[in-house]
C-alpha cells in the first residue's frame, strides 16, 4: 500500500506566543510535529505494518523542518520528502500549500493519505480536504478508528462527540482526530536508523510549478495578542461564606448566571 | 456597492443551529447592504426557511434532496456548488462547525478560492471586509483579508452575536433542483455519545475537571453543577490522558477552544496547553486545593479548597439562586 502522511511542523504547545516586528516570534521556541499529525503518522505505520507497502512524509516548509521529518522517520516512517519553499513564496496561506502538495501527489498514485484534522498553530483544518478534492479523491475528517480490508475501508468520524461510522474505497484521505492512536516515541535504533533514510529535498522548479499558480489569495494583515488576563479575586473565610460570595459575585458583578 | 452573500445554514435533529443566525449577522455585515441568501440542503427542509429570514435574510434557496439526507462532503458540495453557479454570490459565510470544517475546504477548492477559517469578528475598512480569527488555539490574534476571487469564511459559534429576530420580515423561498451524483463515503450508523443538550463548543457555561477530580466518577458532581446552569462538561488533558473522561471533552491548545460566559476549572492546575483553549472565556472561576496553581493567573474568581467539597455546595447555592429568580 502506498501511503502518505502530510505532516507540519510547529510550535510546541508549552510555549508562550510572543510579536517582534509585527509578526510571531520564533527565536529560540521550541518545535515538534502537529500533535495532530503525529497521529497521522502513527496510523500510517500501524497501517502499513499490517497490510505492507511504504509510508512517505510529506511537508511544505522551510529547511527547518528536516527535524520534524526525521522523528517522523524515527518513528518508522520510510521516505520523506521536504518541498522547501522558502526561497520561492513570501506569503503561503491554504490555498497555496494544497495547491503544491496535490502538485507533488497527483502522479504518486497514493492509496492512502493522512494528515491531521487541523494544525494547532493557524488551525484551519483546510489542506487535508484541499488536496483530496485537487486529486479528485474522496476524504473523511476527524477519524478516530479506521480499519482497512482490501480496497474496502471503515472509519469511525468523531462529529462534535458523537460518532458517524463510514464505509469509502481507496483511494481515500483521512484526517487523524485525537484518540485514533497512541503515537510512539522514537526508539534509539529507530533514530539511529532514521539518518539513513532517503529525505528528498524539492523546490516548486522541480514540481513545474509557477509561484503565480499558488500565489496565496487570502493575507494576513495584522497579529496581536489577547489582553493579558490579570489574577483576580480569591475568596476567603469559611467555605460556605466562600462559596455564597462567589455566587452572588457572579449574579450581581459578573452578571454571567 | 453592496455584496451578494451566501449563508450555508445548518440543520441539526430538525432544527436550525444557532451558528447559522449568527453566520446571516456576519453575512450582513459583508453584504455592506447588498443581499443575504440563505441556503438550506437536506431531504426535507423547506419548513425551517422562514427562521432563516426571521433573522436577516433576505430570501432563501432550498435543495432538497433523498441523497442529502445525511451530511457527506460529496452529496453536499455538490448541492451547494450548484447554487452558487446559479446565484454567483460574491461572498459565502458557513459555521465553523463539523460540518462546517469538513465541507467548506472542498467548497473553496472547488471554486478557486481562498478560505479564511474560524473567525470571531468580521468589520468592513475601506474597500476590505477584515475577518479577525485566534491562531495558537487563542494565544493570539489575526486579522485577515481575502485578496483574490471571492470572499469565503466560516464563523466559530458563540462568537459574532445574531440579529434580533423579527417575526415580521418575509421573504422569498424558491427550490433548486440539482441532480446529485454517487456519494463516495457512505454514513452505516450515528452513535450518539454526546451529552444530551449542550454542545461544549456552544455552551454558555462550561464546567471543567482536571487529574483534581482523580477519577470517571469524580465528574459526577461537576456534572451536576453543569446540569443546574445549563451548561456543559470539559476536561483538561491530564483527566483525559488519565482516562476519567472521552478525549472529545478534551479543552486545550489539542482538543476544543471554548469561549463561554462563565468557565469554572475544577482541579485543574492551569498548564499553558489548556489555558489556551479557555483563557478567552468571559468569567473564570478556578477551583483547587493548590494556592499556587497556575489556573489562579487567569481567574477572575478563585476559591482554594478541595473540588469535592466546593462544588457540591456551588451546585446547592446557585440551585437556591435559581429558585429565587
Amino acid at each position: 500500500m502506498n501511503i502518505f502522511v502530510l505532516l507540519k511542523r510547529t510550535f510546541d504547545t508549552e510555549e508562550k506566543i510572543t510579536i517582534a516586528n509585527g509578526s510571531i516570534n520564533e527565536d529560540g521556541a521550541e518545535f515538534i510535529i502537529n500533535p495532530y499529525d503525529e497521529y497521522a503518522v502513527e496510523e500510517a505505520i500501524q497501517v502499513r505494518d499490517e497490510h505492507g507497502g511504504e509510508v512517505t512524509v510529506v511537508t511544505v516548509g522551510g529547511e527547518d523542518a528536516e527535524k520534524q521529518l526525521r522523528t517522523a522517520l524515527a518513528m518508522g516512517a520510510d521516505k520523506a520528502v521536504l518541498i522547501n519553499v522558502e526561497d520561492d513564496l513570501e506569503v503561503c496561506d491554504q490555498y497555496t500549500t494544497a495547491k503544491i502538495i496535490a502538485e507533488y501527489l497527483k502522479d504518486k498514485e497514493p492509496d492512502l493519505v493522512i494528515a491531521g484534522n487541523v494544525a494547532i498553530d493557524n488551525g484551519t483544518g483546510q489542506v487535508g480536504p484541499r488536496v483530496a478534492d485537487l486529486l479528485g479523491i474522496p476524504y473523511i475528517t476527524t477519524i478516530t478508528d479506521l480499519k482497512i480490508d482490501g480496497n474496502h475501508v471503515s472509519v469511525v468520524r468523531d462529529v462534535e462527540g458523537d460518532e458517524e461510522k463510514i464505509e469509502a474505497t481507496l483511494p481515500l484521505l483521512v484526517t487523524a482526530q485525537q484518540g485514533l492512536n497512541e503515537p510512539r516515541y522514537p526508539s534509539l535504533p529507530g533514530i539511529m536508523k532514521a539518518k539513513k533514510k532517503p529525505l528528498e529535498e524539492l523546490e516548486l522548479d522541480d514540481l513545474d510549478i509557477d509561484e503565480e499558480d499558488v500565489e496565496a489569495k487570502t493575507k494576513t494583515i495584522e497579529v496581536y495578542l489577547p489582553p493579558k488576563r490579570e489574577a483576580g479575586k480569591i475568596l476567603e473565610g469559611e467555605l460556605k461564606d466562600q462559596v455564597q460570595e462567589l455566587v452572588s459575585l457572579l449574579h450581581k458583578e459578573a452578571k454571567v448566571v | 456597492m453592496g455584496r451578494k452573500v451566501l449563508v450555508l445554514a445548518e440543520v441539526k435533529d430538525g432544527n436550525l443551529r444557532n451558528v447559522s443566525y449568527e453566520a446571516i449577522a456576519a453575512a450582513k455585515t459583508v453584504s455592506e447592504g447588498g443581499e443575504v441568501v440563505g441556503v438550506l440542503l437536506g431531504e426535507s427542509v423547506r419548513n425551517l426557511a422562514e427562521g432563516l429570514i426571521h433573522y436577516g435574510a433576505d430570501r432563501v434557496v432550498v435543495v432538497e434532496n433523498d441523497k442529502l439526507s445525511n451530511y457527506s462532503s460529496d452529496g453536499f458540495s455538490q448541492a451547494f456548488i450548484a447554487v452558487v453557479n446559479e446565484e454567483d454570490p460574491e461572498a459565502i459565510i458557513f459555521g465553523h462547525t463539523s460540518l462546517g470544517k469538513d465541507l467548506s475546504p472542498k467548497v473553496a477548492s472547488k471554486l478557486d478560492a481562498g478560505l479564511i477559517s474560524d473567525v470571531i469578528d468580521v468589520e468592513v475598512a475601506g474597500d476590505n471586509v477584515v475577518f479577525t480569527r485566534p491562531i495558537y488555539s487563542g494565544k493570539a490574534f489575526e486579522k485577515k483579508i481575502v485578496t483574490d476571487g471571492i470572499i469565503f469564511a466560516t464563523v466559530r459559534p458563540n462568537n459574532i452575536a445574531p440579529l434580533d429576530k423579527d417575526e415580521s420580515r418575509s421573504g422569498d423561498v424558491s427550490t433548486l433542483e440539482v441532480e446529485i451524483k454517487d456519494l463516495r463515503t457512505i454514513i452505516k450508523e450515528v452513535v450518539r455519545k454526546a451529552s444530551e443538550g449542550v454542545d461544549l463548543s456552544e455552551a454558555k457555561v462550561v464546567v471543567a475537571g482536571g487529574r483534581g477530580v482523580k477519577s470517571a466518577d469524580g465528574f459526577k458532581p461537576l456534572q451536576e453543577l453543569a446540569d443546574v446552569l445549563g451548561g456543559a462538561v470539559g476536561a483538561s488533558r491530564g483527566a483525559c490522558d488519565a482516562g476519567f473522561c472521552d478525549y472529545s471533552l478534551q479543552i486545550g491548545q489539542t482538543g476544543k477552544v471554548v469561549t463561554p460566559d462563565l468557565y469554572i476549572a475544577c482541579g485543574i492546575s492551569g498548564a499553558i496547553q489548556h489555558l489556551a483553549g479557555m483563557s478567552n472565556s468571559k468569567v473564570i472561576v478556578a477551583i483547587n486545593k493548590d494556592p499556587e496553581a497556575n489556573i489562579f493567573k487567569v481567574a477572575d474568581y478563585g476559591i482554594v479548597g478541595d473540588l469535592f467539597e466546593v462544588v457540591p455546595l456551588l451546585t446547592e447555592e446557585f440551585k437556591k439562586l435559581k429558585v429565587n429568580a
